[in-house]
């Protein structure tokens, strides 16, 4: 059986990863390069950059790095951040990327999911959803989180699909950066909806919220996260251990 | 030396790297000299099978690709380059491939168990049809990452290895010098080099 996927995403500034600890035998844990090997020999399935760097000497510098990755390790790579045209796509996938995020490039022109499905595959677009709720209501939010796009989530998310996005990372915000577990509730909404993987995003604290939101949540695809990697609060090879033990399908 | 064909379809970078990775000597190129200088072929791949198939045809590459085959070159096809080396493929209406296997190509739509996601996107496991040089740094069980909606059938005699996917999917054939996978052998690490490695020292036989 086709097994659940765990995503580390690393935020990369100015060609530098933003945070994290020192894992041992790490030399350098700000390096991408260094980071990358290091959770792809723990048994990551496949990796997230996401490039937070606003300047262009920065986006030079992200696709130098993406490339020596690239160079390096061999599982998927999926880059997301400041991708608002089919040139932001052509530049990232020629320097190694296998799939591409988009966010508040979407939202801004929709018409960009299915202008690049139509040139690089369905498979290699993700959208990715900023997702708060609003009066009750899952709204999806751009710019980081930061702007209230007024949209519902999960129609928008059904038109992302329609217009040919292969995969949906949702990102609750509600849940981010609380450490108390994945929104399962959003994240059964979003799989109920549509028929490509989905990843879900925010919220992991520990081994036992992936444990559950793989057990509750049996048509979930991926759990990414971050800060719980990088701070070594959960060890990617403790965490496929618990889900194997757990029945669930693991890579290991 | 491998000549990684490029034809116009997908992104040859992580591939290109993955060989470099293992110590092999690429080089990817179009020209029908270089290709008939190479030692083996690999024919990588991804996007619609019509498009894939026409672009071989234009370029003449169809005809040149047959003829090193014929010599007895080994050759290696990825993904929808896999797909290629069979009769025909059913994706959006009737097309023909290079006919090098024998078997065509059919949409997951209907064909694997309800409810299960198209495209098949990430890791699965293989099983093993035969035993094969191919698979000398292969287990049982290992896995690998699939990106597909499409697969081969009705090719019993070149099956290597196949996944379950509520169906009993095409992960790797081989039959004489010709062979591929349904895979991304340059995305599945460790193990994706070895089938790579494998390959590279394998005569064709």
């Amino acid at each position: 059986m086709i097994t659940k996927r765990i995503i580390p995403c690393l935020d990369v500034k100015n060609g530098r990863v933003v945070k994290g600890v020192n894992f041992l035998g790490v030399a350098d844990v700000s390096s991408p390069i260094d980071l990358a090997k290091h959770y792809s020999d723990s048994g990551a399935d496949e990796l997230v950059f996401y490039d937070i760097t606003a300047s262009s000497e920065g986006r030079a510098l992200f696709t130098d790095i993406l490339r020596e990755v690239a160079k390096r390790i061999f599982i998927p790579l999926t880059v997301g951040g400041g991708i608002n045209t089919v040139e932001d796509f052509d530049r990232v996938l020629k320097c190694g990327a296998d799939k591409v995020s988009v966010n508040s490039g979407a939202i801004k022109n929709p018409e960009l999911i299915r202008e690049a499905a139509q040139l690089y595959g369905n498979q290699c677009v993700v959208i990715s959803v900023d997702i708060k709720r609003v009066n009750g209501v899952f709204t999806v939010f751009s710019k980081g989180g930061r702007e209230n796009t007024g949209m519902e989530a999960i129609s928008w998310i059904k038109r992302c699909v329609e217009l040919g996005a292969g995969e949906v990372v949702v990102n609750s915000i509600d849940t981010d950066g609380v450490k108390g577990g994945f929104d399962l509730e959003l994240l059964r909404l979003v799989c109920d909806a549509v028929n490509v993987p989905v990843i879900a995003s925010g919220g992991a604290g520990c081994v036992d919220d992936f444990v559950t939101l793989f057990k509750q949540i049996p048509t979930i695809d991926a759990g990414l996260a971050a800060s719980v990697f990088h701070f070594g609060e959960i060890e990617i090879k403790d965490l496929k251990k618990s889900l194997w033990e757990n029945g669930i399908s693991v890579r290991i | 030396m491998i000549a990684v064909i490029d034809y116009g379809v997908g992104n040859l970078f992580s591939l290109t790297s993955s060989l470099e990775a293992i110590g092999a000597e690429v080089c990817v190129t179009s020209d029908p000299e270089k290709i008939r200088q190479a030692d083996r072929i690999i024919l990588p791949g991804v996007g619609a099978f019509a498009d894939a198939a026409e672009k071989l045809r234009s370029s003449g590459l169809d005809a040149v690709i047959k003829e090193e085959v014929a010599l007895g070159k080994p050759i290696f096809g990825i993904c929808l380059g896999m797909q290629l080396l069979f009769e025909k493929s059913y994706e959006y209406g009737e097309h023909s491939g290079l006919g090098l296997l024998r078997g065509s190509v059919i949409g997951m739509e209907g064909t694997v168990a309800q409810g299960l996601k198209i495209p098949q996107i990430g890791w699965n496991s293989l099983s093993f049809a035969k035993e094969h040089p191919l698979l000398k740094y292969t287990r049982e069980g290992d896995f690998v990452y699939f990106v597909h909606s499409y697969y081969a059938t009705g090719c019993e005699d070149s099956l290597l290895t196949f996944t379950d996917y509520g169906a009993k999917i095409t992960a790797s054939v081989v039959r004489g010098n010709v062979a591929g996978a349904q895979f991304h052998p340059e995305k599945s690490g460790e193990v994706g080099l070895g089938i790579l490695r494998a390959f590279c020292e394998w005569e064709g036989k």
